[in-house]
């Protein structure tokens, strides 16, 4: 350890650790704009100097390592004249244009003028213009704005993985772009927009939209993806104006996919604002007294049995129990959460969590990837493996369709019998995993949901006891959903009883009456022509076209939830807006529907649902996520044997649209138009 | 949406047998792993080659990409050193690059008049343009480090020096007229930088010749 003085503070860091960082462990502010402490260090802005005895000039904190018996100052006459004529030269060139730039008010220049910067410029001559560049559809750019900084450079090379942007020309004509005007290729460009410290690179579907201190902020969760990345949501209003990620070291960090930052435009279109009922082959508009009615009728005399219900993948924990609850109180055991057909075995925890959780991705020394592409299926979580990669001594194997991916992996094939030959050491990659000492194993959904999925599942995990993933103190297998409402499902037991009919057999007459909680990503066409179909849900998207019944229900910014991610994290989401028209919270509309039929469930608040949550699984007693290691290595139900020859595929087609929100979101069919032929965009 | 505007390029570029020869060189001088290194080099023998194959010496972006390809380095790393030296013509030169220094001593010296002269034969209004007949581009570049020998008109790679106007307008036409350009030095034919006219001190002592040691 180093020992220094900070402002007559003694303290004691890690050696290597910067004298920056080191000052704010001392507990002083330092002013920065090219420094980011999850990007490497540039030290090009100048605003972190501070006075260093004996040094004859002032130092730059970021880039400088502490050494033992510094005595270091953050606020003398020295630092702020340094730090004025810095701030004199940033502003030289820069816009005053604050009044409309959408950075005010929560812009790093703007703060840090007021306290370095002078009332006036000395500079008279014309200000540098510069041309703005197209990065995509999400970020907008104002480049006169900008006083490079580099921070997008750096996190579009070290986190996205994706090298586009640049500098290029030099001096007073250096300017940062792609040169070649294409749409940055990467589902992480919306984080260009939270790095940029000024307003060069700025929200294009939030351009001109609000002020930062007019929105309200709720803490809630993202539910487009399985990772389950904490964000806040701001609101004027009844609208949501935009989506921004909260930091968290062992989820996200600081990072959050493109697709949950900008669907929230579909939260306002295409939405169930009131009860259907179809009467004569036609959906006509209902009160909840009808649509209650007409379900209630309907389900007069029938079995138990011949009742089912699907939940889709964005549901929360709560609405899922209560149906759950309202199903077994029709004596029905019929239910599904697997609209993927994946055949995940719900009999152990461990079998369809990421066991070793995000952060245990940095732990791990080998990896492979069965079936699935991170990039796609939860980028942030991709960006925590190019982290590892770049830390060095990590080989990636891939058992699957072969993507691009932000990182070197070795391809290994896309059969299936790659899994045994890895699992009987004929396949060179084996030895990687043989000779790591915490090998990971990421099972996508691309290789469970299949015909032979339980197998794969089984080879899968037969593979990793194997190569000693499994160990009391390292789970190295892991699963990577797709979808945000999965691992909660499971977790609760939405998965048919012992004599239930899963999703497959609940298809063509299956069952006589079908609810479908949100459940919109099955082929609907294959539900029976005489089932008689409720779909409770916030858009109208396939279920909703297929039902006899709609009973509107509230998207994940409308509502109190929980969600359990991908890791098995409990995690809570608040209400941020509410419903529109007559929608309401899910686990509300099932309580009252249960009331009309006289089977009223035993909880009227959502303190008394999630009571009731803690009984059916005592995981969601504790917000958060405890890691285990492997206890038992026995493994799931299937036969490793049983794989099939047919080759893996993706699990995602395409990003941009895989749920009814970002199927009604109009930012998000630009993207997929945009990406989905890069090509055509290119400048020539 | 594309406000980079690039020059019409060619179908693609291939190295050449003469390029693939230097780059091999090149290449060898690097460790394994380390060939980005080579990215100078590289976009200047591609610079070389346009030259040779078209009469201009520039790199056209698919160029880079080559480069860039051969180097296994993103294409944006290229296009940053590529626009950063100005060395580098990102945008097509005509066949005779004129650059003329207008740093202060050649500015002394009369380099307004060698700007004067370029903008006149060649028939051009201002610096960066292209002549009609694709004959010149003229360029303002900064101290070409022959202050002593100012004004200095560079061709290509040749230091033309101790130039004026008429002589100027004398080297571009007989270039208009397709001769040879002259051998590049200095124009009123002195020696290398010694005082024009001849010696101009020391004129008196005699010869030093080494005198043995007597006792």
């Amino acid at each position: 350890m180093v020992k220094l003085v900070v402002d007559s503070i003694e303290i004691e860091v890690a050696p290597g650790t910067s004298v920056l960082q080191a000052c704010e462990l001392a507990g002083k502010e330092i002013p920065r704009f090219c420094y980011h402490d999850k990007l490497s260090v540039a030290g090009n802005c100048r605003m972190c100097l501070v006075e260093l005895e004996k040094s004859p000039k002032p130092i730059a904190s970021c880039a400088f390592p502490v050494g033992e018996g510094m005595i270091v100052r953050t606020d003398t006459p020295m630092v702020r004249q340094a730090r004025r004529g810095v701030m004199e030269f940033l502003l030289i060139n820069h816009p005053l244009d604050c009044p409309i730039c959408d950075q005010g008010g929560e812009c790093d220049l703007q703060d840090q003028s007021f306290a370095y910067g002078m009332d006036h410029s000395r500079y008279s001559e014309n200000k540098r213009a510069v041309t703005d560049k197209y990065l995509g559809p999400l970020v907008k750019t104002i480049m006169t704005r900008c006083i490079q900084c580099t921070r997008c450079i750096r996190f579009a090379t070290e986190i996205a993985g994706v090298s586009e942007l640049g500098a290029t020309g030099r001096g007073e004509s250096m300017e940062i772009g792609t040169y070649v005007e294409r749409a940055l290729t990467s589902e992480l460009s919306g984080n260009l927009i939270d790095i940029c410290p000024v307003g060069a690179l700025t929200s294009a579907p939030y351009a001109f939209v609000a002020r930062s201190w007019e929105l309200a902020k709720t803490d809630s969760i993202d539910v487009l993806e399985a990772l389950g990345t904490p964000i806040r949501i701001d609101t004027r209003g009844p609208e949501v104006l935009r989506i921004l990620p909260r930091a968290d070291d062992d989820l996200n960090e600081e990072w959050m996919a493109d697709k949950g930052r900008f669907s929230f435009d579909g939260l306002k279109r295409r939405r169930l604002d009131r009860p259907w009922v179809r009467r004569d082959g036609k959906l006509v508009a209902a009160t909840w007294q009808d649509a209650f009615g007409a379900i209630a009728a309907r389900l007069r005399g029938v079995d138990g049995a011949r009742i089912g219900a699907v939940a889709g993948d964005l549901c929360d924990a709560e609405s899922m129990v209560a149906l759950k609850d309202l199903l077994a109180a029709l004596g029905s055991q019929n239910l599904d959460c697997r609209q993927d057909g994946a055949r995940l075995d719900a009999s152990r925890r461990d079998f369809y969590v990421f066991n070793a959780g995000v952060a245990g991705i940095e732990e791990a020394d080998a990896l492979l990837i069965i079936g699935s592409n991170p990039r796609h299926e939860s980028p942030v979580l991709n960006a925590r493996i190019r982290k590892r990669y770049l830390a060095g001594r990590f080989p990636i194997g891939v058992v699957g369709p072969g993507a691009a991916l932000t990182y070197p992996a070795s391809f290994l094939g896309d059969a299936p019998s790659v899994l045994t030959s890895l699992h009987d050491g004929s396949h060179d990659f084996a030895t990687m995993l043989q000779e790591a000492a915490k090998p990971m194993i990421l099972l996508g959904q691309g290789a469970v949901a299949r015909a032979d999925g339980a197998a794969v599942l089984a080879a899968a995990w037969r593979l990793a006891d194997a190569v000693g993933a499994l160990k009391p103190d390292w789970h190295g297998f892991n699963m990577l959903h797709t979808a945000a409402a999965r691992v909660g499902a499971l977790d609760l037991g939405f998965v048919p009883g012992s004599d239930g009919l899963d999703l497959d057999r609940m298809m063509g007459g299956g069952v006589d009456v079908l609810w479908l909680l949100g459940a919109d990503e099955f082929d609907t066409g294959r539900i029976g022509a005489d089932t008689f179909v409720v779909y409770q849900g916030h858009h109208g998207d396939r279920g909703a076209a297929r039902a006899d019944v709609i009973l509107p229900g509230a998207a994940y910014t409308e509502k109190d939830g929980t969600y359990v991610n991908t890791e098995g994290r409990v995690q809570r989401a608040w209400r941020a807006t509410f419903a529109p028209g007559e929608a309401r919270e899910d686990w509300r509309i099932v309580r009252a529907f249960s009331d009309v039929i006289g089977q009223t469930l035993p909880y009227d608040d959502i303190g008394a649902v999630r009571a009731r949550l803690e009984h059916v699984n005592p995981v969601f007693a504790r917000v958060g996520l405890k890691r285990f290691g492997a206890g038992d290595r026995g493994g799931p139900q299937g036969d490793p044997a049983a794989l099939s020859a047919d080759p893996f595929v993706a699990a995602i087609g395409d990003y941009y649209q895989t749920n009814p929100i970002s199927r009604a979101s109009l930012t998000m069919a630009e993207c997929s138009r945009t990406y989905a032929a890069p090509r055509a965009l290119a400048a020539e | 949406m594309a406000d980079q505007e690039f020059p019409a390029e060619p179908a693609r570029f291939v190295f050449d047998t003469q390029s693939e020869a230097e780059i091999a060189k090149v290449l060898a001088r690097y460790p394994q792993g380390k060939q980005a290194s080579a990215v100078l080099p590289l976009l200047w023998l591609v610079q070389r080659q346009m030259a040779r194959q078209t009469g201009s010496a520039w790199l056209p972006r698919g160029a880079m990409d080559v480069v860039a390809h051969r180097l296994e380095m993103p294409p944006i790393r290229v296009y940053e050193v590529a626009t950063f030296y100005l060395m580098f013509n990102t945008k097509p030169v005509g066949r005779y690059h004129l650059q003329l220094c207008t740093t202060t001593p050649c500015w002394l010296r009369g380099s307004d008049d060698l700007v004067a002269a370029c903008k006149k034969v060649a028939g051009i209004r201002a610096f960066g343009e292209t002549s009609a007949d694709g004959l010149f581009t003229m360029t303002e570049v900064e101290c070409l480090g022959a202050c002593v020998n100012a004004p200095i008109l560079q061709i290509n790679d040749d230091y033309y020096e101790d130039m004026d106007g008429e002589l100027t307008v004398a080297l571009l036409e007989r270039l208009q007229r397709g001769e040879a350009p002259p051998a590049p030095g200095s124009m009123i034919g002195r020696q290398t930088s010694a005082p024009v006219g001849g010696a101009t001190t020391l004129l008196d002592a005699a010869p030093r010749t080494a005198q043995p040691v007597t006792e």
